[in-house]
C-alpha cells in the first residue's frame, strides 16, 4: 500500500520522580501520497512527539509507521524534515545547504547542481547563494529549509512549525510558497502549526488532537489548500465556511484548554 | 606612595583634558554615539583611545622620572652627589668639649672617586674625611684619629648642635646622621625619591640589555633561543595535548562508554592546576626537555577534551536531526556537523589551553631548566639583574599577548558565523 500509515501508535515513558507521561494513545492515521495534513492542538497534545515518531527519531512503545510498504525504523532520506529554525548549517553557504542532501548521498555537482540551483529559483534565493546563511533573514532562512529538504527529494516533508518564529507579513508570504510547493511537488506533507488559521489555510487534511493522553479529537477534511493554489490566501480568509471554521476549531481547542485548567485546579485542591 | 599620587594626579587630569580638548577631534557621527544611556549600557562603553595611549605613556614617564631614565625630560629628586659635611661634638671624661667636622664625598657607584684633602683642626677631637656612594651608607670610627679615643672615656654627645645618645639618630642637611650603641657614627647621604638601579632600572638599562642578550646571549644562549625554546615547548606540548583532548572530549560527547570512563578522570585532573604537577614530571621524566613536553602536554589536555566535549554537547540537536533526514550518515554528520559546529568552543578552549601552557612552561623553567625564558629571569634574578628580570617579563607578557592575538585572528578568519547562529 503506497503512502503513509500511522498505525495504533501509543508512547508511555517513566519519569524520574517514579510516574510516567502517556504522551501518545492509540493515533491512526493513513495519508495518500501528495496529501497535505496539518495537525493542531493544545500544548503538550503530542502533536511534535508524534511527528518525531514518523520522522523515525522516537521509537513508539506500541505500533509503528508504514511508508509505502515497509516499517520505519529510524531517520531516513525518504522523509524529509523542515524545523523552526535553527536547523541550518551556518558554516556552509546558502547553495551547499542546499545540495547537502545530495552531496551526502555521493552524487556530483554534474549531477545535482541544476535541480539545486532550479530550487533556489523556485525559493527566490538565486541571488543569495553565496551568502552565509547568518546574513539572511528569519523567512529567508526558512526558505533555506524548504529548498534543502526539496533537494533531496523525500517521499514525505515533516515540517515542525516552520513558520512560527517568522512575523505576520512574512508568515503570509511563505505559506503562498508552502501551497505552491505541495502543488508543483505533489509531496505528502504534514505540518504542525499552533495557529488556527494557518492550520485551515495549508491543510488539505487538518488533524485537531487533545492532550492528557495525546489522541485525534476530531479530522477535517476542507478545501481551502485547494482554493489557496489559485488565489490570494486574503481572499480564502474571507470566505465564510472558513470564519466558521476557525471558531468552531477554536471554541474546540479553548474548551480543552479550560478542561486542562479544571483538572489542574481539581488537582491542586 | 608619592608616584601613586601622582598616577592618580596624571589620571584625573587626563580625563580632565581629553574631555575639554580632545573630544572634537575624535567626535564620532556613528549610532552608538547617539545613545544617551551609556552608564549601565556596556555596549555603548568603548575604549578612550587617548586614555589608553596617555596610559601606556603615563607607566613610562613615571618609571623614567622615578629611575633617573635619560629619556624622559623630568625627574624625581635623585640621590645626593657631591661634597657635604656636618660637625660632631665629643665630650671627654673631665667634661671637656671640643668640635670636629667630618667632611664627605658622596660619589655615584662605580665611579672613580678621591678623598678630599683636609685640615686636621684643633682640639682633642680632629676633623674626619669619608667618601660614600650614592644610596649606601658607612659606618665612621670618628675617635680614629681623635687624641681621647673612646676606649679612653670620649662619647659623641651632638651632631651639627642636636644632642645625642647612643641609638638615636639626627637628621642633618647632610644626610641621616646616627650614633650605634658602641657610640661610633653611621652615616647615609639623602636618597632622594629615585629608584636604586638594583631595586628598578631605568628603560633605557632594560632596552640596552635586550640588545645585548640579542646578540652576546645570557647563560650560554642568546635571547631568541631562551625566547624560542619556551615557545617550542608550548606549541609542541599544546599540539600533543590538543591531538589526544580533542578527540577525547569527542567520544566523551558521542558514547556512553567514553563519557562515563573518563568523565571522573577528567573532572579529577581539571581542578589539579598544572603547576601542582611539576614535582612529579621532574620526579618522573627529569628537569629535560620531555618532562617539560610531558607537563604542558597535561596542562593543555584536560582543557582541550572539555572543549571539544562541550562543542559535541553545544550542537543544536535540531541540525543534527535535520543531517540524519537527509540521509547523511554517522561519520558524515560527524564530519559536516558535530566538528564544525564544536569549532567555536574548540578555539575558546585552544585559547585558554596556550594561556595556561604559556604560564606553565615559565613557571617550570623557573624550578629547573637549561634554557627558556622563566630561566633566564631566575638566573638573572638571583645576581641581582633586575634589567634582565624586568626585559624578561614584558617579553613574556608581549608573547603571550601575540599568542592570543594570532588566535582571535585564526578565530575570525576560520569561524566566521561564531555567535551569530
Amino acid at each position: 500500500m503506497t503512502g503513509l500509515s500511522i498505525e495504533n501508535i501509543s508512547m508511555r515513558f517513566d519519569l524520574p520522580n517514579g510516574g510516567h507521561v502517556q504522551a501518545l494513545k492509540d493515533v491512526s492515521l493513513h495519508l495518500n501520497p501528495g496529501e497535505l495534513l496539518s495537525v493542531l492542538g493544545p500544548s503538550g497534545c503530542g502533536k511534535t512527539t508524534l511527528l518525531n515518531i514518523v520522522a523515525g527519531f522516537l521509537a513508539p512503545t506500541e505500533g509503528r509507521i508504514v511508508l509505502n510498504g515497509h516499517a520505519v525504523k529510524g531517520p531516513d532520506a525518504e522523509r524529509g524534515m523542515v524545523f523552526q529554525q535553527g536547523a541550518l548549517f551556518e558554516w556552509m553557504s546558502v547553495r551547499d545547504n542546499v545540495s547537502f542532501g545530495p552531496r551526502m548521498a555521493g552524487r556530483r555537482e554534474a549531477d545535482y547542481g541544476k535541480e539545486v540551483d532550479h530550487l533556489l529559483d523556485v525559493v527566490g534565493l538565486r541571488d543569495f547563494k553565496e551568502k552565509a546563511i547568518y546574513e539572511l533573514s528569519g523567512g529567508m532562512q526558512q526558505r533555506v529549509a524548504l529548498a534543502r529538504c526539496l533537494a533531496n527529494d523525500p517521499d514525505v516533508i515533516l515540517m515542525d512549525e516552520p513558520l512560527g518564529a517568522l512575523d505576520a507579513l512574512t508568515r503570509e508570504k511563505m505559506q503562498g510558497l508552502v501551497l505552491k510547493l505541495w502543488k508543483e511537488t505533489g509531496k505528502t506533507i504534514v505540518l504542525i502549526t499552533h495557529s488556527v488559521e494557518e492550520a485551515l489555510l495549508l491543510g488539505e487534511r487538518l488533524l485537531v488532537m487533545a492532550p492528557r493522553p495525546g489522541r485525534i479529537h476530531t479530522e477535517y477534511r476542507l478545501p481551502f489548500a485547494d482554493m489557496g493554489v489559485g488565489q490570494d490566501l486574503r481572499e480564502v480568509k474571507k470566505h465564510p465556511d472558513f470564519g466558521q471554521k476557525r471558531e468552531e476549531i477554536l471554541g474546540m481547542i479553548w474548551d480543552m484548554e479550560e478542561e486542562i485548567m479544571g483538572r489542574a485546579e481539581e488537582a491542586g485542591a | 606612595m608619592i608616584p601613586l599620587l601622582l598616577y592618580v594626579a596624571i589620571f584625573v587630569a587626563a580625563f580632565f583634558i581629553v574631555r575639554l580638548g580632545a573630544r572634537k577631534m575624535t567626535e564620532r557621527h556613528d549610532f552608538t554615539s547617539l545613545k544617551t544611556v551609556t552608564f549601565g549600557d556596556e555596549s555603548a562603553v568603548r575604549p578612550d583611545r587617548w586614555a589608553s595611549v596617555i596610559s601606556i605613556v603615563t607607566i613610562f614617564l613615571l618609571w623614567g622620572a622615578f629611575t633617573g631614565s635619560k629619556w624622559v625630560p623630568v625627574h624625581a629628586p635623585g640621590p645626593f652627589i657631591g661634597d657635604t659635611q656636618f660637625t660632631y661634638t665629643a665630650e671627654a671624661p673631665d667634661g671637656a668639649r671640643d668640635d670636629a667636622t667630618v667632611f664627605i664625598r658622596v660619589f655615584e657607584v662605580g665611579a672613580d672617586v678621591t678623598e678630599p684633602e683636609i685640615d686636621p683642626g684643633d682640639g682633642f677631637a680632629k676633623n674626619d674625611v669619608i667618601t660614600v656612594g650614592a644610596w649606601r651608607s658607612k659606618l665612621l670610627l670618628f675617635d680614629q684619629n681623635d687624641e681621647i679615643t673612646r676606649k679612653d672615656g670620649a662619647r659623641i654627645v651632638a651632631i651639627d648642635g642636636q644632642p645625642v645618645e647612643p641609638g638615636g639618630e639626627v637628621i642633618t642637611d647632610a644626610g641621616r646622621v646616627a650614633v650605634t650603641s658602641k657610640g661610633s657614627l653611621n652615616y647615609e647621604p639623602p636618597k632622594g625619591m629615585q629608584m636604586e638601579p638594583i631595586w628598578l632600572p631605568p628603560p633605557e638599562a632594560v632596552v640596552a640589555r635586550v640588545a645585548e642578550i640579542a646578540s652576546e646571549g645570557y647563560q650560554n644562549f642568546t635571547l631568541w633561543e631562551h625566547l624560542g625554546w619556551s615557545l617550542y615547548r608550548v606549541v609542541l606540548g599544546f599540539i600533543l595535548g590538543a591531538a589526544v583532548g580533542i578527540p577525547l572530549g569527542y567520544a566523551m560527547g558521542l558514547s556512553d562508554w567514553f563519557r562515563g570512563w573518563f568523565d571522573p578522570i577528567v573532572e579529577f585532573m581539571r581542578p589539579v592546576p598544572p603547576l601542582a604537577l611539576i614535582p612529579l614530571v621532574i620526579i618522573w621524566a627529569g628537569i629535560g626537555e620531555s618532562g617539560k613536553i610531558i607537563l604542558l602536554f597535561l596542562a593543555a589536555l584536560w582543557i582541550m577534551t572539555i572543549a571539544a566535549r562541550a562543542g559535541v554537547s553545544g550542537v543544536n540537536i535540531t541540525k543534527v536531526h535535520a543531517a540524519y533526514s537527509l540521509g547523511a550518515s554517522r561519520w558524515q554528520i560527524l564530519r559536516h556537523v558535530i566538528i564544525p559546529n564544536s569549532l567555536p568552543e574548540i578555539f575558546t578552549g585552544a585559547r585558554v589551553a596556550m594561556g595556561v601552557c604559556w604560564g606553565t612552561v615559565v613557571a617550570a623553567e623557573l624550578v629547573a631548566a637549561e634554557k627558556g625564558a622563566g630561566m633566564m629571569i631566575m638566573v638573572a634574578s638571583r645576581f641581582q639583574l633586575t634589567d634582565i628580570v624586568i626585559m624578561g617579563i614584558i617579553l613574556i607578557g608581549v608573547i603571550g599577548y601575540g599568542i592570543d592575538i594570532l588566535f582571535r585572528i585564526a578565530e575570525r578568519w576560520l569561524v566566521p558565523w561564531k555567535g551569530r547562529s
